[in-house]
């Protein structure tokens, strides 16, 4: 969400949204990341012009509520030689998908996974896992153990590799001052 | 990338702070001074070695993952089948949307894969119209039904 809005210093609120307008802020200020310093807290509540107690409470909400997955420290991959990934795609009995889905989900290697719609007769995958690992080969491994726990009720499956990045530019809330 | 394809080295402090903080930070006045009384590490010596981590870009960032979706907007993935004499006419076309979040080849017959990320979730519909239109290819919807893991447990 790259957009520029020259007046307004937050976007107004609207019904859909649950976040309100601190939320926002709070969202702006710490999407790239907090300050790495004793206090965290302190420095944003500083920013923000209000309390530290206050900026933990709305944090803390924004974890309860789902809108913060967790705050955590979150490693480069490629860094860490996590060099390759796939999208691998499975088609599994719709009814059983969320049993497997939790299970696949919870592999070490697995960073996403989904139920999604199938299209058929063009696609007929419904279960979606991204994998990482050191190389391809490692890939490998990691899809023969996806498709060891679905057993018989893999009817068939694929991983598609990306070959090429046509764009990136993130998810962003929007702001009157871009944070990048 | 001759610079990140080098594994860095990391020592067995370094490792125990990134694998026990993927996980999470506590949320209080002094997290790292709570985070030292729990690992017997230093809360300085904590600071410094996260600050080198970041530097050094092992890690990209520390703070809040946020969840999109919660946040009121619309977010979509769809896929295309493009012939490869179309391919680059589309993508640029697809790219030229200020909606379109992320954008990828991929090798198979659906070859095309990208994010759609909208201000409201009922614009994602408008979105998908207008690329059709626009390209003259159907365009695959494939929002989630249910998600079962967002996160990647390195362990270092």
């Amino acid at each position: 969400l790259d957009s520029t809005s020259q007046s307004e210093q937050v976007q107004p609120v609207d019904s859909h949204s649950p976040l309100n307008a601190l939320d926002r802020q709070i969202v702006e200020l710490t999407q790239s990341g907090m300050p790495l310093t004793a206090r965290p807290y302190d420095d944003l509540a500083t920013q923000l012009g209000i309390s530290s107690a206050e900026v933990m409470q709305r944090m803390q909400l924004l974890l309860d509520s789902g809108v913060i997955r967790r705050i955590a420290v979150v490693p480069n991959h490629y860094r860490l030689g996590y060099l390759a990934n796939g999208m691998t795609v499975w088609d599994v009995p719709d009814e059983k998908i969320s049993f497997y889905g939790q299970k696949v989900g919870e592999l070490p290697f697995v960073s996403h996974c989904y139920h999604r719609p199938r299209h058929l007769p063009d696609w007929s995958y419904n279960l979606f896992a991204m994998i990482h690992g050191p190389d391809r080969e490692s890939l490998r491994g990691y899809i023969d153990t996806i498709a060891a726990i679905l057993g018989e009720d893999n009817r068939s499956n694929d991983v598609l590799f990306s070959t090429k990045i046509l764009k990136k530019t993130g998810l962003r809330i929007k702001s009157s001052v871009q944070s990048q | 990338m001759p610079a990140a394809s080098a594994k860095p080295v990391l020592d067995s402090i370094d490792r125990q702070l990134i694998n026990t903080l993927q996980h999470g930070i506590p949320v209080c006045e002094q997290p790292y001074l709570q985070l030292a009384q729990q690992l017997g590490i230093d809360e300085n010596e904590i600071l410094r070695r996260l600050q080198k981590l970041l530097d050094d870009k092992i890690l990209s960032r520390v703070g809040p993952i946020y969840n999109a979706e919660k946040m009121g907007g619309g977010l979509t993935l769809a896929a295309m089948r493009l012939p490869e004499e179309d391919f680059d006419r589309v993508a640029e076309q697809v790219n030229s949307f200020d909606e379109i979040a992320h954008n990828y080849t991929r090798d198979n017959v659906f070859n095309m894969w990208f994010v759609i990320a909208t201000e409201k979730a009922e614009q994602l519909d408008e979105v998908i119209i207008k690329l059709e239109k626009t390209t003259g290819y159907p365009v695959y919807n494939m929002p989630k039904i249910e998600e079962y893991y967002i996160g990647l447990h390195l362990a270092v």
